[in-house]
């Protein structure tokens, strides 16, 4: 057991080589390029044992992907962004074809404007495919789940397709202590890849990926895709366990960070969780009961568990780096979903839209969307949604935008 | 927690000395994190690294905007407003700046509330075998933090140019240990103050509520002609292509190579360079075939005549 610095992105590609995968289909995209090279520099010094093979786009590399899988062998594969909705048809296919193989999105924002920087737009256009997804906040959880991802897609119970989801820069470029599991121990929770009669041999020809007509046999298939990704959350929650046993780290479907008399509850995914922890510590010393949510499994959406932890709570604030245009945060409405119905009618819930496209959220924001939630509930009714946005930053477009349209001159802008 | 932002220019191995300076911290027994702020990934351009070091694991994330030491690998960047050097610097703020003008002057010229120091990085790198000038004040930065022993910075150098080959790792623990040698007395200079917002005293963050505005406002869209012109690329220059015109043929091959096209000819048909937007690439430099385009250090033609840098 080694604990070292390591990117997010060289934790994914701990997790692949520790996973001994046979076979990587790969194609380039910032922020997530780094791990391809990481794997390809490593299977070039025999360090792993795989495959790599670049493929002209996402869409090829996903179908590649599925048929290796399919054909039954273990598979890796990364893309972030836009390559993720280039591939996007394969998303759903891969579902379909039950290729139970792990696919690490790096977050970052869809064009347009084009960007580099990280929200979650990219892997939540993929909720809807039948791909499981876990999101992660920090690199260790990186790289234990997709350990814990291949466990997942390949039990006989489940038998699909897992994301695991990274944030751009914010992990994908940032290095923190990693303790890298020991391979020995990883061959004990993680077997070999089990066919379990999903193969390709010579003699034995199967079709994968038939025609259906008349709607009966497609709603069967596509329900049998949803009742697996149901079932996913007990076998997460069983594999949580199990690996805690191995590796000392527990894993569950949803965190709870300082929440057992909390009144107030943040609900956040991914890497900007744990700044959330830095603002809640700061509330607690000043004595309010302030905690946070934050779910790993997004697919399948862990209801039964939000339910538990939110269903008695005052006021729950839901921080969404996302955006769906004419409905707003995406967590905000699945989790009002979530909680709808309630005996005693549930928390007052308020939406927050930040983190677009890379934009930070500090500290002070935190600690004024605890304020704005305190105030909620003490009146008794929701804010109206908020997005995380500055007169500052204003000033700022409004300077790019006088540029652009010739009404002034920059500054020494470089 | 230590917070510690360093910037310097693209080639300057700015990620390099964050992930020594992150290694050597990681040696020490701290939990760390550090990263590259990415973006302008171009030789010269202004860039910067943070790391943040702690004795428990380290939530806070994203870049750092109230540092304990702010290490300036470059001193034209202290000219640059949009480098965004001095962000945050407070009285307790230590800076650290790679200059062979002395501490005074940068006390007196930009008037900060905490302690500056200066090392002369440039001749401790030349010395050890053009070293970068970022590997050379890590060696300082180390020091300054009083808490990273000469064996930690050793080993983290050793282990994060492990891939450059023998000779680089032992020209950058040479300069980075003299670095370290010569901050002997400064060692523990930084203190771990900077706090971040606490309930009370955090000012709101100052939120607004946007309107539905018109196109072509409201999308992203250029309609002013040519304003890239406005992006004054040269100053990335770190060196500067000068033209000989003894040896120089009028070719024209350097004017259809150069990526900037800030290459014109005179009357005479001799090229000649618009230094505004010459952004130091030298690839006119590397493919005259008449060896016609010397090459200048920057900062000695500056203290020259200072046309060019930033007006
Ligand atoms: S390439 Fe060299 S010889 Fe040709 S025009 Fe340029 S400077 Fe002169
Ligand atoms: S160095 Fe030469 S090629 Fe590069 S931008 Fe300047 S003039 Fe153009």
């Amino acid at each position: 057991m080694t604990r070292i610095l390591l990117t997010g992105n060289a934790a994914a590609a701990w997790g692949a080589r520790l996973a001994a995968v046979d076979y990587v289909p790969a194609f380039p995209i910032t922020p997530q390029t780094e791990i391809i090279e990481t794997l390809a520099e490593w299977i070039d010094g025999g360090v792993m044992d795989s495959r790599l093979v670049t493929l002209e786009s996402e869409h090829s590399m996903l179908t590649a992907a599925g048929a290796a899988a399919v054909t039954g062998v273990r598979v890796f594969t990364a893309t972030s962004s836009q390559g993720l909705l280039y591939g996007m048809e394969m998303l759903y296919n891969l579902a379909g074809w039950r290729a139970p193989l792990v696919l690490v999105n790096v977050s970052r924002g869809l064009s347009a404007p084009i960007t580099l920087e990280p929200d979650h737009n990219d892997v939540l256009a993929a909720r809807d495919s039948g791909f499981l997804q876990i999101h992660c906040a920090t690199c260790q959880e990186v790289l234990d789940n997709v350990l814990l991802a291949y466990r997942l897609a390949e039990d006989s119970r489940v038998r699909l397709p897992v994301i695991v989801n990274l944030d751009g820069f914010y992990l994908s470029f940032t290095r923190e202590p990693v303790e890298i599991p020991d391979p020995v121990a990883v061959a004990d929770f993680l077997p070999p890849f089990a066919d379990l009669g999903q193969h390709f041999r010579g003699g034995q020809p199967s079709s994968q990926a038939v025609a259906v007509l008349g709607g009966g046999p497609y709603s069967y298939f596509r329900y049998q895709v949803h009742l697996a990704a149901e079932q996913a959350a007990a076998v997460y929650a069983d594999l949580g366990r199990q690996f805690e046993r191995h590796f000392g780290r527990l894993y569950q479907a949803v965190e709870a960070y300082r929440c057992d008399d909390a009144e107030l509850v943040l609900v956040m995914i991914g890497s900007f969780a744990t700044k959330a922890k830095v603002a809640v510590d700061r509330l607690r010393e000043a004595g309010q009961k302030v905690g946070l949510v934050r779910p790993l499994l997004l697919r399948p959406f862990p209801v039964a568990e939000l339910r538990r932890l939110l269903g008695q709570r005052k006021g729950v604030a839901v921080i969404d780096q996302n955006l769906s245009p004419g409905r707003g945060g995406i967590l905000h409405a699945e989790l009002a979903e979530a909680l709808y119905g309630l005996a005693k009618g549930g928390p007052l819930l308020a939406s927050f839209v930040g983190g677009l496209g890379g934009r930070d959220i500090a500290e002070e924001e935190f600690l004024q969307i605890v304020e704005v939630l305190s105030q909620a509930v003490q009146r008794g009714s929701a804010p109206p949604p908020r997005l995380l946005f500055t007169a500052d930053e204003l000033q700022q477009v409004r300077r790019l935008q006088d540029i652009a349209h010739g009404s002034r001159e920059g500054d020494d802008a470089s | 927690m230590y917070r510690i932002r360093l910037h310097g220019r693209g080639g300057q191995g700015i990620k390099t000395a964050s992930r020594i300076l992150g290694t050597a911290l990681f040696r020490a027994g701290f939990e760390v994190q550090d990263a590259p702020r990415y973006g302008a990934e171009r030789r010269g351009a202004p860039i910067f690294a943070y790391v943040r070091a702690d004795d428990k694991a380290i939530c806070e994330r994203g870049v750092i905007h109230r540092p304990d030491l702010v290490m300036v690998a470059d001193d034209t960047l202290l000219d640059l407003t949009s480098a965004n050097v001095l962000e945050g610097l407070s009285g307790s703020t230590a800076l650290l700046i790679n200059s062979n003008r002395s501490a005074l002057h940068w006390c007196q010229r930009l008037q900060l509330p905490g302690p500056v120091t200066v090392l002369d990085g440039g001749a401790i790198g030349a010395r050890a075998g053009r070293v970068p000038a970022g590997a050379v004040c890590v060696g300082a930065a180390a020091r300054l933090l009083g808490v990273v022993s000469r064996q930690a910075l050793l080993t983290a150098v050793a282990e994060e140019l492990a891939g450059h080959g023998a000779a680089a790792v032992e020209a950058s623990r040479q300069a980075v240990l003299q670095a370290y040698d010569q901050f002997s007395s400064e060692a523990g200079l930084v203190q771990r103050l900077q706090v971040a917002a606490t309930p009370t005293a955090a000012a709101p963050p100052g939120w607004i509520e946007l309107a539905n505005e018109a196109l072509p406002q409201a999308a992203a869209t250029i309609t002013a002609p040519a304003t890239s012109r406005q992006v004054a690329t040269g100053l990335w220059r770190t060196r500067r292509p000068q033209i000989d015109r003894q040896r120089c043929s009028r070719c024209g091959l350097c004017l259809n190579l150069c990526p900037e096209g800030c290459i014109d000819l005179d009357e005479d048909g001799f090229p000649v360079i618009d230094y505004r937007y010459c952004k130091g690439c030298l690839l006119c430099a590397a493919q005259c075939p008449r060896k016609a385009i010397r090459i200048c250090e920057e900062r000695a033609v500056q203290t020259e005549k200072p046309e060019g840098g930033e007006s």
